[in-house]
């Protein structure tokens, strides 16, 4: 749940924001929130769970083509 | 009365001690404070109160459009955690139940200066070279 905020810290190209969905329901009808936690990267690719940092990175990597 | 209850506060303020860089919350409310804005202030408050390195700048969502702008805030009530720079960590919504650990971390890890991630983690994350925009969506419990 923190990876996000961490990697913000580690590359100047990542920003970290943690959204407590049930005061802002329009987004979790704009992401189709169905459980969480869920990181939506870049507005639209979703990641559902805690996962390891690992995976996390490799997730954002594959979302911006690399 | 305070909502961080003291044996809380006795444990964070020891935590806090380890801070080596100041952190500033810049918290975002607005003068007719939001359904959880006043929550989130008074928690800000209270934990810039358990350290000298640690201070709360709050500011209005409405009156402070440079603040806001700067920050990139565009919902309430939000937080900024900011220390020697501009980590671009930010909180929405109130910072109690599960993003309450969060928030402690995120603290320490900005007046550290330092994330703690492992190395392999690193290497791949200094791989990304184009803007990632990285939301995480909780629920109070």
């Amino acid at each position: 749940m923190r990876a996000a905020h961490k990697f913000a810290m580690a590359n100047p190209l990542i920003r970290g924001d943690m959204v407590e969905i049930s005061e802002f329901p329009h987004l979790a009808v704009k992401y189709a929130i169905q459980g969480v936690p869920q990181t939506i990267i870049n507005e639209t690719v979703p990641l559902v769970g805690a996962q390891p940092e690992m995976n996390i990175v490799q997730e954002i990597l594959k979302a911006i083509g690399k | 009365m305070t909502l961080i209850q003291d044996a809380d506060r006795k444990l964070i303020a020891q935590r806090f001690a380890e801070l080596t860089h100041d952190v500033t919350l810049h918290m975002f409310t607005q003068e007719h404070e939001c359904r959880w804005c006043e929550t989130t202030r008074q928690i800000v408050e209270e934990l810039a109160g358990l350290s000298p390195k640690v201070r709360a700048e709050i500011h209005d969502f409405l009156g402070d459009p440079e603040a806001v702008k700067q920050y990139g805030i565009d919902k309430i009530p939000a937080i900024a955690v900011v220390g020697e720079q501009d980590y671009r960590i930010r909180f929405y919504g109130v910072p109690a139940g599960y993003e309450f650990t969060p928030l402690l971390e995120a603290i320490l890890d900005v007046g550290r200066g330092d994330p703690g991630l492992p190395e392999p983690v690193r290497a791949e994350l200094a791989k990304i070279d184009k803007p990632v925009h990285l939301q995480v969506m909780v629920t109070p419990t």
